[in-house]
């Protein structure tokens, strides 16, 4: 097991400095000076090479990618141009409102997904299995920006339970975050709920038809025993890596709808820091999503491998 | 053998949107590049059979072209996932174990790890946002997508007596990939096609939804969508339109992926996911 953790770790590690170069590589092709971009087009030279010199724009590439990298380990992310604060800072504040939405829309689709995915398994081939499959498959067909105007069109215009965009800060409270996010967590939980129940489904029919399933029917278990006691804890562990990736890409996959709902997220920061060509904000934070990304499925594949001895053999 | 009923209706539906797009080449009911500002915002009528937009622009025109706009780019960013793909799954099965194999999969893994959303819009924000952009940067995402789908096809092939009588015979393992796996992994492929199809349809639809996809004046879904935002108090029905042609076109394809899988491996009809 620790063999394994190891060398995993490794692969970890390796796959985070080839993603550092590749980020690193794409950002340096990005056209435009971000010195003259931050002084206007009235600047004179003098102050904009003053100013490259400033923000380090005037070493050498490996020199200017070590010292970012260097900056990334201590957690130093540089200082962004546009904000004129750390990196560090802007993303603390946004993830101050990204992960309670990522976590938000994960625990919305959990909790709907996995009734839902029982319901259709246990009573496969029927009116209520075909309703269930049926309202999925429109689940992932829905793009989750459309889904949200559509909410933001029936609660937020037409019955006024909720605000059309904005998030007033935690400061005001818990209830109204939490209301603030609500409809974005809505809208990102539906395709993603929808993939799960779907998962949720296959994996517990294939349980149900394992033979200690019908052994433990044979000993006088119910179905309904047999499903909860035995079959839903072996179903869970597909379930639970498809959440563990799920997690990461909420993450990330929240830049469009933090801009429907005007949410001051990591998404939007990406964004806006990609068209205002602030490009220490940008390669930061993609850096930082990457190793998120990376790091979660490190993380599933060791708890998959602490679970089940057979996965930790060299593939 | 019998045809899944979702397949039929995913075939119709898929075919529709084709159709569709083709006929906007040669026959739409308005001029999509003009503007009618004495027509604006106008209800749904005899003229204009879905209204039109705050430009006077003709909805349903729109949406015709738009289906062209979706259909295009995402049929080039599949092809862009096979042809780079296959080759590279098919050259990691054929060396299976071996340096080749390894680096293409750990290459594969890396691109994975990129949240996909976040390097489409770096690919679009260094270039520029336009249709090939959004092309390129759906496409990459395809390549280990059908790389992947290939070297688990051919993996499980190679294993077979058939490939084995093929190397007696003296095949090399170029040749028999070519004339032994590929056709051989061809469902997979399709499969994984259609599903990759309708993933680009929704991604090309974030992207120009977002400015980042094709730019004004050619129409797309997505930006339908991001201009009806702003009107969704004074007219909803700009905001139906477009996404339900996205949800209609999507639910098609998935739909035909899913029959085209349960028509090519019954084994998998049995609770599928």
């Amino acid at each position: 097991m620790l063999r394994f953790a190891l060398t995993r770790a490794l692969s970890l590690a390796l796959s985070l400095v080839v993603a550092s170069v590749v980020i690193f590589a794409v950002i340096e092709v990005i056209p435009g000076d971000p010195a003259a971009y931050m002084l206007g087009m009235n600047a004179s030279p003098e102050a904009v090479e003053a100013l490259r010199d400033q923000l380090g724009l005037n070493g050498s590439i490996p020199e200017r990618y070590i010292s970012w990298m260097g900056g990334m380990l201590t957690g130093d992310f540089g200082t962004s141009y546009t904000y004129k604060v750390p990196v560090s800072e802007l993303v603390a504040q946004r993830l101050n409102v990204s992960v309670p939405l990522a976590l938000y829309a994960l625990v919305l689709s959990t909790i709907i997904a996995i009734p839902v995915g029982l319901i259709a398994a246990s009573t496969r081939g029927s009116v209520a299995d075909y309703g269930i499959m049926g309202a999925t498959q429109l689940g992932i067909a829905v793009p989750n920006f459309w889904f949200a105007m559509i909410l933001v069109f029936i609660f937020a215009v037409t019955l006024r339970w909720f605000n059309a965009g904005g998030f007033p800060g935690w400061d005001a409270g818990l209830w109204p975050g939490l209301k603030a996010l609500t409809l974005p967590a809505v809208a990102l939980a539906l395709p993603q709920a929808s993939i799960l129940a779907r998962v949720m489904r296959s994996a517990l029919i294939e349980t149900l038809g394992q033979d200690y399933i019908r052994t433990a029917r044979a000993k006088g278990l119910s179905r309904g025993q047999a499903t909860t006691r035995h079959a839903l804890r072996n179903a869970l562990i597909p379930v639970l890596t498809i959440i563990g990736l799920q997690f990461s890409f909420l993450l990330a996959g929240a830049i469009i709808i933090e801009n429907v709902f005007y949410l001051p997220g990591l998404g939007r920061l990406i964004f806006q820091g990609i068209t205002q060509r602030d490009l220490v904000v940008v390669e930061s934070l993609v850096m930082l999503l990457v190793f998120a990304v990376i790091l979660v499925t490190f993380l599933v594949d060791i708890a998959y491998a602490a679970v089940d001895p057979r996965l930790r053999k060299p593939r | 053998m019998k045809v899944p009923a979702t397949l039929i209706f995913g075939v119709i539906l898929s075919a529709f949107f084709v159709l569709v797009a083709l006929l906007s080449f040669v026959w739409t009911p308005h001029d999509v590049a003009a503007l009618n500002i004495a027509d604006k915002m106008q209800a749904p009528s005899a003229t204009y059979w879905l209204g039109t937009d705050h430009f006077g622009r003709d909805t349903l025109s729109m949406l015709m072209v738009g289906a062209r706009t979706s259909i295009a780019v995402a049929i080039v960013a599949v092809g862009i996932g096979i042809v780079i793909g296959v080759p590279l799954g098919l050259a990691a099965a054929a060396n299976r174990g071996s340096l080749i194999d390894e680096i293409i999969m750990r290459g594969n893994d890396l691109v994975f790890a990129f949240p996909s959303l976040v390097i489409a819009i770096l690919i679009t924000a260094v270039f520029g946002p336009s249709a090939v952009n959004a092309i390129l940067a759906i496409g990459i995402f395809n390549i280990p997508v059908f790389a992947r789908v290939t070297r688990g096809g051919a993996l499980s092939l190679w294993t077979l007596d058939y490939i084995l009588a093929a190397r007696v015979a003296g095949k090399g393992r170029l040749r028999i990939s070519a004339e032994h796996i590929l056709p051989n992994i061809l469902n997979l492929l399709i499969v994984q096609g259609t599903i990759q199809f309708s993933l680009g349809i929704l991604a090309e639809a974030a992207l120009s939804y977002i400015g980042l996809g094709a730019q004004p004046p050619t129409p797309s879904w997505g930006r339908m969508l991001s201009e009806a935002q702003t009107m969704i108090y004074t007219a909803p029905r700009l905001a139906l339109w477009p996404g339900l042609a996205i949800v209609a076109m999507v639910l098609g394809l998935n739909l035909m992926g899913d029959g085209l899988r349960d028509l090519t491996d019954p084994r998998l009809r049995r609770g599928r996911a």
